[in-house]
């Protein structure tokens, strides 16, 4: 009896691990089964002409089966690189494509946003004068922008990073304010003691003090900016994993768009967890 | 595959050991080529052209290439067009020694120079051509892997767009040297309607016909447009023939297409998806969206706009002024290529391997069967019947200034421009009927001789002339 317990103590992550996947196994297993398109002519039947122009007798579209989206994947990722002309890249170049116009937009938000909040975290007047403007621009949705920035920045491609930008700005924005703001103020005061001067007590005092807010608004920042892109390259084109997603819908292939779904959710999540642990270097205990 | 029929003009015309016929049994390099592509159409004809031909044959380069082109129609000129002749006499006298005495005699830079002229250096060989994946744009697209582009010294890359606007947007952003419009589209961008103005062009038409009205299956018992009020009806674009086509059958019917139908803008490759999530009744939109429609057991074809006006225009091949006039020869190169790509698209016989080379992701992204019931014309019609249009789609590059003039009469009838419009004179602007037919003769296609004709659209005759009367002689009408 005793011994029971403790192996079943000894073995909760395993049986959860194992319950994930048998509840994933029973799924897929119906998503399979249900979706099983029966085999073409039934008893070995010609076909009409007619049934042949609509590509045999079979009824509608169904969704395709996980079988079908494993074997696509398959051939999709052990040929990730191959570059067939301007409309027609392997999976890895569309996915550099996209996470080069991210990181890019991210970055240029960062080097501004960080400062301004900054600015805006330690100064009242500053925070009282721009949060009229923050509140208004914050909640616009990034693809309205990109008409406008199509016509003013005149180049497709800075006109995706520039709705990048624009959208990962303002969390990291206001975390930085709010956290720098909120650094408490027994430890300004102790700088002040040691006589540091402004620009070192923020450095030194400030800025560890609110680092791990403005991670959390970085990490933020970088799960929308990961949203926008498939958007945003959706309606621009060319290139990208958006572009991917949109030219497999020009062409009705589920099984296609399915996978890439299932590729922008785990490079959401690298980019998640590669914050994440950035965040866990600056975290500190009081 | 790349199609072969000019290289037969740049043998060495001094070296007597080339034919420079290329018959039958012709063993030379580029005919042994060809040999191997037997299903490339072959016109061994004798006239040397003046285009430049590809550069598989021996002389590297567009400037080589012009050089050999003029000396053998010299050579060719003075023996006759008797191959054998030439041969007996160059390898009597030595083609070194032929080649200085016809210098001597003849002023052959001078020669060169003036052929040159015709089309001139490249300014620009880096090209990027926009295209929407729609079959119109065949000759664009298919220009790319049949080598049209090539074979005029030009290095071009065409890029799928997602939209009409997004496509004129990076037109107007100069990212695009040249793209696949809607006829109307370089109309409006000219008058500025709908974006910024900015001088577009036209110089050659893509598709004529090509398009069809498609509804849903649960329309099927709904075939008389009296029936469709309350519908809502997809087209790519506003400034579209398909706008204005479905518009025009509407209103002949008696309905009024803002009033009693509603219709909205989505782009092609959506609309099938849109039609099975039934936010639309049908659409009028560009094949293969209404085969794959069909194809897709959602819909069916419900008319073939060539029963609304047979010929109407469609698609285009548009640039801004601007392009043209800073790279006059890149110019001229890309416009001979999409006419010759045009008038090889025309022909019936080259369709199903047109199908089968811009079917694949890097184009059209269809599945061929798709493409090729749009290119024959024999199709499935959604409704249990094999239909057999041969003209279902067709490909004709002249811009017509009639065309224009009726797509202005239309966008002013349901009130996309308004004011004085000098109808006349914007055709001329923006469709240059002059550039393409003089193109059309050099490369020896026939050329209509006119510019504008009265067309019967729907039984209600339009006459060019009369362009003011003709808006106002419709009761539906917004201006």
């Amino acid at each position: 009896m005793d011994r029971t317990t403790t192996e079943w103590k000894f073995s909760l992550n395993l049986r959860a691990g194992i319950l994930a996947v048998v509840m994933l196994a029973v799924l897929l297993g119906l998503w399979e089964g249900l979706n099983h398109v029966p085999a073409l002519g039934g008893g070995g039947a010609e076909l009409s002409e007619y049934e042949k122009l609509m590509g045999g007798a079979d009824e509608t579209a169904k969704v395709p089966p996980p079988s079908e989206i494993l074997t696509r994947a398959w051939e999709e990722l052990s040929n990730p690189f191959y570059d067939a002309g301007p409309n027609d890249k392997g999976i890895g170049i569309q996915l550099g494509y996209s996470l080069y116009r991210v990181l890019t937009g991210y970055l240029l938000a960062a080097v501004i946003a960080i400062p301004i909040g900054f600015l805006i975290g330690m100064s009242p007047l500053m925070y009282k004068a721009l949060n009229p403007y923050i509140q208004v621009l914050r909640p616009i949705s990034p693809l309205a922008w990109m008409p406008l920035a199509l016509f003013i920045i005149r180049d497709s491609e800075a006109s995706a990073i520039f709705v990048i930008f624009i959208c990962s700005i303002w969390p990291m924005l206001l975390n930085t304010a709010f956290g720098v703001a909120g650094v408490r103020q027994d430890w300004v005061n102790v700088a002040r003691t040691h006589e540091l001067s402004p620009l070192k007590t923020a450095f030194k005092v400030i800025l560890p003090a609110a680092a791990p807010t403005i991670l959390t608004g970085m990490r933020i920042s970088i799960g929308i900016a990961w949203l926008v892109i498939v958007a945003a390259e959706m309606l621009v084109g060319g290139t990208g994993i958006g572009y991917y997603v949109w030219n497999e819908w020009n062409n009705l292939d589920l099984t296609s768009v399915i996978f890439s779904i299932l590729m922008i959710g785990v490079v959401g999540m690298l980019l998640d967890l590669a914050l994440s642990s950035i965040a866990r270097l600056v975290t500190y205990q009081e | 595959m790349t199609m072969n029929n000019d290289h037969n003009s740049l043998g060495n015309p001094f070296d007597h050991r080339q034919s420079l016929i290329h018959g039958r049994h012709c063993d030379c390099q580029a005919c042994s080529d060809d040999a191997r592509t037997p299903s490339s159409p072959h016109h061994h004809d004798d006239s040397p052209q003046v285009t430049a031909p590809e550069a598989r044959a021996t002389p590297q380069g567009q400037e080589a290439m012009l050089d050999r082109v003029v000396e053998s129609a010299l050579v060719r000129g003075m023996f006759g067009h008797s191959d054998m002749h030439r041969r007996q006499f160059m390898k009597l006298v030595g083609g070194g020694t032929v080649a200085a005495a016809l210098a001597t005699l003849l002023p052959m830079d001078a020669i060169k120079a003036a052929v040159k002229e015709g089309l001139g250096p490249l300014e620009k060989t880096r090209l990027d051509v926009g295209f929407v994946p729609i079959t119109c744009a065949t000759p664009i697209i298919m220009a790319h892997p049949m080598g049209f582009y090539e074979r005029y010294g030009l290095d071009v890359s065409v890029i799928k767009t997602a939209g009409w606007a997004v496509a004129r947007d990076k037109s107007l952003n100069r990212e695009y040297d040249a793209a696949h419009m809607l006829t109307p589209m370089p109309l409006a961008m000219t008058l500025g309607a709908g974006s910024t103005p900015e001088p577009f062009i036209m110089p050659a038409m893509e598709n004529i016909n090509g398009q069809a009205i498609v509804l849903h299956n649960d329309h099927q018992d709904k075939r008389d447009p009296q029936q469709w009020k309350g519908f809502t009806f997809g087209v790519p674009f506003e400034y579209s023939m398909h706008n204005f086509l479905l518009r025009y059958y509407v209103a002949e019917h008696g309905l009024d297409p803002d009033q009693d139908i509603q219709i909205r803008v989505i782009p092609p490759p959506e609309m099938v998806a849109n039609l099975r999530a039934g936010n639309i009744d049908g659409f009028l939109s560009p094949d293969p969206f209404n085969q794959r429609a069909v194809f897709e057991r959602i819909g069916f074809i419900h008319l073939l706009t060539k029963e609304i006006w047979d010929g109407h225009p469609c698609c285009a091949f548009a640039t801004s002024q601007r392009f043209a006039t800073e790279n006059p020869n890149t110019y001229g190169a890309l416009l001979r290529a999409i006419i010759d790509a045009t008038q090889y698209s025309s022909n019936p016989e080259n369709r199903s391997e047109i199908a089968e080379a811009i079917a694949p992701t890097n184009y059209l992204n269809q599945p061929v069967t798709v493409i090729e019931q749009v290119l024959t014309g024999r199709y499935a019609d959604g409704l249990g019947g094999v239909q057999n249009v041969p003209d279902r789609i067709d490909f004709d590059p002249f811009p017509w200034h009639s065309m224009a003039v009726w797509i202005l009469t239309q966008m002013k009838r349901w009130g996309y421009i308004e004011g004085d419009v000098d109808y006349q004179q914007v055709a001329r602007d923006v469709y240059l009927a002059t550039d393409a037919e003089k193109v059309m003769r050099e490369l020896g296609y026939e050329t209509p001789g006119e510019t504008s004709r009265n067309y019967q659209i729907m039984g209600k005759t339009f006459d060019y002339t009369q362009p003011e009367a003709y808006v106002e002689s419709f009761a539906i009408r917004r201006s």
